[in-house]
């Protein structure tokens, strides 16, 4: 038998994401960051390994389609086909990344049935936490941990990453515990992104992928509000990547 | 300098700004439209229409109104162009489609107005517009609170009139339409110092009809499965409609149609056979937006119907001309107008089963409901046509954007995602 070794590169706004599969089994994978030049950074990833066939998705995937990817695919079908693979009872996909939130609705066999996309600015993403999380001094890993261990919580009434940031300074002046403030900010993010979600009309099972299903407190805080479990990949970042490798047979 | 630079200045025209602005519509039809490949050889005159708009057709209005013409500018369908041509009055399009206006109108307008508004605005407060010095008068009407708030600004830059469009399409709503048909004509009759006759109207409707007429004919072509003209293409000819001489404009469609028959014929197509027929429905595009038509046919789809004012608004509907007196022909073509379902209307339910309609006639694939930022009317109308579209199982896309390219990542992401779903 031939070893087929593919890759899938899923290339976003903040970080870049690799997938290798070898006769269609996860056989390594590898995220860097996506820096100032996301051709190079793509480039200096997939050169250490000797692969047959590329396949991109993410931001960065037409770029790549120029330069080396054999195939592209968008990183909505990738995200929709990677969480069926790992959790084929899946029929919703909330994929928070660095600058998109999207829900994914699929079919029994992970075909899209629908999505929804936020509109282009930054609110209840990636870049929104990582924000909030150093104007409150907070490391952007432990953001969520913290955030669940405030007593009570600060109403947070703009998602929109500038207003937010000047209404999170003037809390920050008024006194109020940090933890509390990203708590509410925490609050505020889930509240959007679960409209976003009951728009779609999720069906279970849920899966929550993306870079911010590793923030804990944004999964259970979103669990809670839709009233479903949501299944989290071991590494939620790369299910786009993989989604992407999968596609290439 | 030329002459059309002297025209330029004579008119108050800022001449190093304006050539910016041409510059930047130039790169944009060089990169969106001229770069197509395969397309009908009769779409040179089209072509020429916008690369000569504001040099060309703007002498051709000054030389009108030298013999006696006069020239109105519109911003909306729902002004009845039969009236103004009757009386020897010429209707021209001020609608602005570029983002390099904007910023001009926003140094003294509210930014969260919708685009087409700024743009327009800002073509004029920034003099760059030929066309606004050149009108003896502007026809605004009533179909959005921006419009109607912006009348009494650009009142100050040229002559305004204002027709009300009712909101309503019951009886007494007919009736104020009609009404307001009627004080068109006087106005247009004051204007150009004819009264309008029975057979001058005739003309007139004769004339515009023709326009509209072949306008369906080009945009049935597009029912092919045989694909004979791009999406781009369809909408830049209907784009044209809107600023051309209607004689000229309706002969060249005609010439188009008959090169769309032969390709049609002759199995000619633009796009391969399994590109996804899409139908854009919602908010007018105008030169030089062509925005999400480019994607969608760069990422391999094909724009089969226009469900909009540059589309099937514009052209729907003839006005019946038989009539033998001049009150019936009046109401004739208030009545033909009151069949365009533009969302000032509430409820607009024949707007929604419009949609149903053209999408079985299209045979589409998907449709993309397309809303000009801040466009009320038309954004809060996307969520019962959704409803209905899902529920006759025809996958639908939102996309609410302006005239920027800021957004050009997004939509791309999730034009190319609905062309994956559609598969």
């Amino acid at each position: 038998m031939v070893n087929i070794k593919v890759a899938g590169i899923d290339i976003g706004s903040r970080t870049i994401k690799l997938v290798l599969l070898e006769n269609g089994t996860l056989s390594n994978f590898r995220i860097i960051d996506t820096e100032h030049d996301p051709l190079a950074q793509s480039k200096k990833l997939i050169s250490r390994y000797k692969v047959d066939v590329v396949v991109a998705t993410g931001y960065g995937r037409h770029l790549a389609k120029t330069h080396f990817a054999d195939k592209i695919i968008t990183e909505i079908k990738a995200y929709a086909l990677g969480a069926h693979h790992l959790f084929p009872k899946c029929r919703t996909i909330i994929d928070v990344g660095g600058q998109d939130s999207k829900v994914i609705r699929v079919d029994e066999n992970g075909h899209m049935e629908d999505f929804e996309m936020n509109d282009r600015c930054a609110a209840g993403t990636g870049r929104f936490l990582e924000v909030m999380a150093k104007t409150l001094g907070f490391k952007v890993e432990e953001f969520g941990v913290e955030a669940l261990k405030a007593k009570h919580s600060v109403n947070i009434s703009s998602t929109c990453t500038v207003f937010s940031e000047s209404e999170v300074i003037s809390l920050i002046s008024s006194g109020a515990n940090r933890r509390d403030i990203a708590l509410g900010v925490h609050q505020a993010i889930v509240s959007r992104l679960a409209a976003m979600v009951n728009k779609i009309g999720p069906k279970e099972d849920v899966v929550f992928a993306g870079g911010v299903a590793k923030n804990s407190c944004i999964a259970h805080l979103l669990g809670e509000k839709l009233g479903m479990k949501l299944f989290i990949p071991n590494e939620p970042q790369i299910v786009g990547a993989l989604g992407a490798a999968l596609t290439a047979k | 300098m030329s002459d059309y630079e002297k025209m330029w200045k004579k008119l108050g025209i800022n001449l190093q700004r304006h050539e910016e602005l041409l510059e930047s519509m130039m790169s944009s039809y060089e990169n969106i439209i001229a770069s197509q490949k395969n397309r009908p050889k009769a779409m040179a005159y089209f072509d020429d229409a916008v690369g000569k708009s504001h040099c060309r057709r703007v002498k051709e209005l000054i030389d009108w109104q030298s013999q006696g013409g006069k020239v109105v500018g519109t911003f909306c369908i729902y002004v009845p162009e039969e009236v103004a041509v009757a009386a020897g009055v010429m209707p021209v399009a001020l609608c602005g489609g570029t983002q390099f206006s904007i910023p001009y109108a926003e140094t003294m307008f509210p930014r969260d107005i919708c685009p087409l508004i700024k743009s327009t605005l800002g073509l004029g407060l920034g003099k760059m517009c030929p066309y606004l010095p050149v009108v003896n008068m502007a026809v605004g009407e009533t179909t959005c609170d921006g419009k109607k708030k912006t009348w009494e600004i650009l009142a100050d830059m040229v002559p305004m009139y204002v027709m009300e469009v009712p909101q309503k399409k019951e009886r007494i709503d007919r009736q104020l339409w009609l009404k307001e048909v009627r004080l068109f004509r006087d106005k247009m009759e004051e204007l150009s110092g004819t009264k309008i006759t029975l057979n001058a109207l005739k003309r007139g409707v004769k004339t515009i009809n023709r326009k509209r007429q072949a306008l369906a004919k080009l945009h049935d072509f597009r029912k092919e499965s045989v694909l004979p003209i791009s999406g781009k293409d369809a909408l830049l000819v209907t784009q044209v409609a809107l600023i051309d001489d209607p004689k000229r404009f309706a002969r060249s469609v005609e010439k188009l149609n008959k090169e769309l028959e032969e390709r049609v014929k002759r199995k000619i197509r633009v796009f391969p056979a399994k590109a996804k027929r899409i139908m854009v429905a919602g908010c007018p595009m105008v030169v030089p937006n062509w925005k999400i038509h480019h994607i969608v046919e760069t990422l391999g789809g094909a724009v089969v119907c226009d469900e909009s004012c540059t589309g099937f608004r514009y052209y729907a509907n003839l006005v019946e001309d038989n009539a033998t007196n001049l009150n019936k022909l009046i109401e004739n073509i208030a009545d033909r107008y009151l069949q365009i379902n533009c969302s000032c209307f509430t409820p607009n339910k024949e707007r929604i089963d419009e949609v149903l309609k053209l999408a079985k006639e299209y045979n589409v694939d998907g449709v993309i409901q397309y809303i000009l930022q801040y466009c009320h009317g038309y954004n809060i109308e996307t969520v019962k046509l959704e409803h209905a579209l899902k529920k006759a199982g025809i996958p639908v896309l939102k996309l609410e954007t302006d005239y920027s390219e800021e957004d050009i990542g997004p939509l791309k992401t999730r034009i190319e995602a609905f062309l994956e779903r559609l598969e």
